[in-house]
């Protein structure tokens, strides 16, 4: 018999929690004997659980080039994250993955000019493809980054952004929110207005992740300016319990988002029914 | 062929029994079979089927995962695991034995669910092939032949023998464990009884349904059929055709707070059921006709699309006899095919 | 009756009285019928059936149907008066949106019970002078009527219907009927014998929801049983507990709204018996309360949401709950 099954989940321990807006936090999780839980690559997930209080299906927003923790960050939206939000550290969840597809940072990616939209939370999957891309500079060309919320508030990640992010050379920022409010004098609008405004090169790949209604109006702004679907990638998120494509609940066609996805190419997700 | 008399069926069922579990299906009160391990006494049914399908041996109904100990802030996950003792099932129809091949495509590809493979490793199939199929019976439109049953060993019946053939090496093992009961004899009645079913086989009222209509390319065919509506309207949002259904496999993970830890257990779940895929922010799948088309979808469409054209299907009948409603995969492919 | 109940139905769209029609759909064999939606005379011609078969009970399909554009036909057996009307009370149809046309109830079929005599291969039933003639590819076989019908109508409680707009066919009166009996027998039991029996029957239950999904009791937009918040929603009988409970608090839920219409056991696909549950209750509450029939009306108070002074005192529960 099997002693180890995909099934049965790693423990973690909460090492640090940041708060980055009003319901968003980040945990960074270590394994008991320190390190890493697993590996993973840009784009995977995990299955976070609190044992009696739910399981689900979160995307790592830590690079794997990052040796010592994993990061992830998490809205607060229903039962089992408002248990993770209200947490100390200290405390041990279990961990099941890396599950899924990643970004293809190593193959398609490779040496493109790349171009990353989010929107909220949006940004927690991109964070992971951000970092990893930054540490590997090299190997990509220039880096763009636009990235809108609510509100200054709202904002996750803001403070690296500012310090890291926007200190990096060939990295270009562009921040914005939808409402103008005090102590703010960067952009104000929707995320899909300002990708028109800012009109970027299509030469560029597009990397792009937010609510659907943000994703829906995005991808047809790029269309407008002359991108391709064949450029543009997204992940996607549905409801999950095995992660392995055998619980049946993910699909989207004949595709598991869980197995198949949760990174998905824009042609790609054109063969799909939509139902999702 | 191995034979044994229908006069001396006890008597294997004892030897079998005496070595390894064995599960045989055998009427309840209300006329309906079920598998039940097999006690002295105990009768194989004269039913087609039981009323619940085999797949219960590999992928039960509620199945223990894991169970973890909470103290404080400290989890400790433990595996509980036990090694499976080896069984027998006998009796398995054509239709259900083929149906572990399809829950196979599911369970046994990477990464492998060790919980099934361990019950499936400890299993050992004997099936039945048909002489009295039902009107509600398809399972040729599958290419599934009722009188060449598949699993570890096949065994068909003229009245009066029961003949043996090992498709396995379990199978060979199986009938190695009860050579002395078996004697050689020919099959000439067999022959002939085979032969009597292949022509009922041919005279069913469904004989003609074919697949050749679906399949892993007629998804844009069908999905936004305006059948679905129609097909859907009645149906109740009930999981009785998915769980009397050999091939369904979809399942739900949950806790249990045993009040000394929290178990984490394994059920059958229904795409039908409105939570299915209900998260904290919304549902892709909002009404009935969305969930009732997965069901079908992803039987005659996406499950083909991902397993070089096998469908997700073995026409066992069940959910024709069991829908509250009636409504059932016959009714759904009769009608995409309407043009 | 099928021929007058589809020429009036046709009627009744051709002259806009009504928008759609709720009824029987004919099915692949002679008994597996549908109910079903028609909007035009050429699908009534083509599908629309009234027969032995035609069991299920259409009301609950009105909680949706009533709420749509246009009104409704409803074809409607006595039986199925009494759910409608108990759901016109709890307001969750639009009465005037539905237009009752009242047809002869039962007794219905029931081919499980054909089917259990080891008769099959059915490839045509008729009824002939109360005699079952099933045509089947191993030869035809013959059956007794009344040994084939449904359960539910073997009890039947009533052929009055309740409520309608028009009636096709005689109406009947209320019966006196033995649907009692089998609750007096398992009162009778000592609790370990009574306790025996339901494990033996809730065992059974595979927890698919049909029971609760037909009952025209059961119209929550949420129950209780699928909001994670409750911690029932097990899905899977997780333990006997959960099997006994299950049954035992949905019974709870529907106690005093019940019509007693028998849906719950003729779909329950292990035949679970769950309309005796039901059954206790409304036998309790006729002894407590007074007779009270739900569904009978739409204006008298339920008893157990209608507070007296008559009423029964909460020690009774241990008075009876002593042996």
């Amino acid at each position: 018999m099997n002693s180890n099954d995909t099934l049965i989940p790693y423990v973690g321990i909460v090492t640090d929690i940041r708060i980055d807006t009003p319901d968003v936090k980040t945990f960074r999780v270590e394994a008991p004997e320190g390190g890493k839980v697993f590996e993973h690559m840009p784009g995977q997930c995990a299955m976070l659980s609190i044992p009696g209080v739910g399981e689900a299906m979160f995307s790592i927003t830590s690079s794997p080039t990052n040796k010592d923790y994993m990061e992830f960050s998490i809205k607060k939206c229903g039962c089992l994250t408002s248990w993770l939000h209200a947490m100390d550290v200290g405390q041990m969840i279990t961990l099941r993955g890396p599950y899924g597809n990643a970004f293809p940072v190593e193959t398609e990616l490779k040496g493109k000019d790349l171009l990353f939209i989010a929107g909220g939370i949006g940004l927690a999957p991109l964070r992971s493809v951000i970092h990893y891309v930054r540490d590997k500079r090299e190997n990509y060309g220039s880096i763009q980054v636009i990235y809108g919320s609510r509100s200054k508030d709202d904002l996750v990640d803001y403070q690296e952004i500012i310090d890291e992010w926007m200190a990096d050379d060939g990295v270009e920022v562009n921040l914005t929110i939808d409402n103008a409010q005090e102590g703010w004098d960067g952009h104000v609008g929707f995320v899909p207005n300002y990708v028109k405004e800012l009109n970027p090169s299509t030469n560029k790949t597009v990397l792009v992740c937010g609510p659907p209604i943000m994703i829906k109006f995005t991808l047809a702004g790029l269309k407008e300016i002359g991108f391709t679907e064949t450029q543009v990638y997204t992940t996607m998120e549905l409801r999950m319990k095995c992660g392995v494509g055998k619980c049946g609940r993910c699909n989207i066609g004949n595709k598991y988002v869980c197995k198949d996805g949760p990174v998905f190419r824009f042609d790609q997700l054109d063969e799909l029914p939509d139902e999702y | 062929m191995l034979r044994i008399a229908f006069d001396k069926l006890d008597e294997l069922f004892a030897a079998v029994s005496a070595k390894n579990t064995l599960y045989i299906p055998t009427n309840r009160e209300d006329g309906e079979a079920e598998y039940k391990k097999y006690e002295p006494g105990m009768k194989l049914t004269y039913n087609l089927n039981t009323l619940r399908s085999a797949k219960d041996f590999f992928f039960p109904q509620t199945e223990d995962l894991v169970e973890f100990k909470m103290e404080g802030k400290n989890i400790e996950v433990k595996d509980i695991r036990k090694e499976s003792e080896d069984f027998v099932i006998f009796g398995v129809r054509p239709c259900d034995a083929r149906s572990f091949t399809i829950l196979d495509k599911v369970y046994l590809v990477d990464p492998v669910d060790s919980y099934y493979k361990n019950r499936r490793d400890h299993g050992t199939v004997v099936s039945l092939a048909c002489t009295r199929p039902a009107e509600t019976c398809f399972c040729q439109t599958f290419g599934i032949d009722p009188t060449a049953p598949e699993g570890d060993c096949a065994c068909w019946s003229d009245g009066r023998y029961y003949y043996f053939k090992a498709n396995t090496e379990k199978g060979t093992a199986f009938l190695d464990s009860i050579a002395s009961l078996l004697e050689d004899g020919d099959t000439a009645e067999l022959d002939k009884a085979i032969e009597r079913t292949k022509t009922i086989m041919s005279k069913l009222p469904l004989a003609k349904l074919s697949t050749e209509n679906f399949g892993g390319d007629k998804l844009n065919e069908y999905f936004n059929s305006d059948k679905w509506a129609e097909l859907s309207e009645s149906c109740l949002g009930c999981g009785t055709c998915t769980f009397v259904c050999p091939t369904c496999q979809c399942y739900d993970i949950k806790d249990f707070n045993t009040g000394n830890g929290i178990k984490r257990y394994r059920c059958w779940d229904s795409c039908m059921y409105s939570d299915f895929t209900k998260m904290a922010h919304g549902n892709p799948r909002l009404t009935q006709l969305e969930r009732f088309r997965q069901r079908f979808m992803h039987k005659l469409v996406y499950f083909p699309a991902n397993n070089n054209g096998e469908f997700g299907c073995v026409g066992c009948g069940r959910c024709l006899s069991k829908c509250p409603i009636s409504m059932n995969i016959v009714k759904v492919m009769k009608a995409l095919e309407e043009k | 009756m099928q021929e007058a109940m589809i020429n009036r139905a046709k009627q009744l769209l051709a002259d806009g009285t009504v928008k759609r029609v709720i009824g029987w759909k004919r099915g692949e064999f002679a008994y597996d019928i549908t109910p079903a939606v028609f909007e035009t005379a050429e699908e009534l011609d083509k599908d629309f059936v009234f027969d032995d078969f035609t069991s299920a009970n259409v009301s609950k399909y009105l909680v949706k149907e009533s709420q749509k554009e246009g009104k409704v036909l409803a074809f409607l057996k006595p039986c199925d008066t009494y759910s409608l009307n108990q759901l016109t009370k709890e307001h969750r149809v639009n009465r005037d949106n539905i237009y009752v046309i009242g047809v002869p109830g039962g007794p219905k079929l029931d081919v499980e019970k054909i089917k259990a005599k080891g008769i099959t291969g059915i490839t045509n039933l008729r009824n002939e002078n109360y005699t079952i003639k099933i045509e089947t590819i191993y030869g035809e076989e013959t059956m007794p009527f009344y040994e084939a019908i449904l359960d539910k109508c073997a009890s039947c409680k009533s052929k009055k219907h309740v409520t309608y707009d028009e009636l096709i066919g005689e109406d009947g009166d209320v019966l006196e009927s033995n649907r009692f009996d089998m609750v007096e027998k398992l009162e009778n039991m000592t609790s370990q014998e009574r306790y025996d029996f339901w494990r033996g029957e809730l065992s059974k239950c595979i927890r698919c929801n049909a029971c609760r999904n037909v009952c025209p009791a059961c119209t929550c937009e949420n129950c209780v049983f699928d909001n994670p918040k409750s911690g029932i929603d097990n899905k899977a009988p997780a333990d006997s507990f959960e099997e006994n409970m299950f049954h035992i608090i949905r019974a709870f839920h529907v106690a005093g709204r019940c019509t007693d219409c028998g849906e719950c056991s003729r779909v329950c696909p292990q035949h679970i018996p769950l309309h005796l549950l039901n059954r206790k209750f409304i036998k309790d509450i006729n002894s407590l309360y007074g007779e009270y029939q739900a569904g009978e009306d739409i204006t008298s108070r339920a008893p157990l949401t209608d507070y007296t002074a008559d009423d029964c005192e909460a020690s009774i529960v241990h008075e009876r709950g002593v042996e």
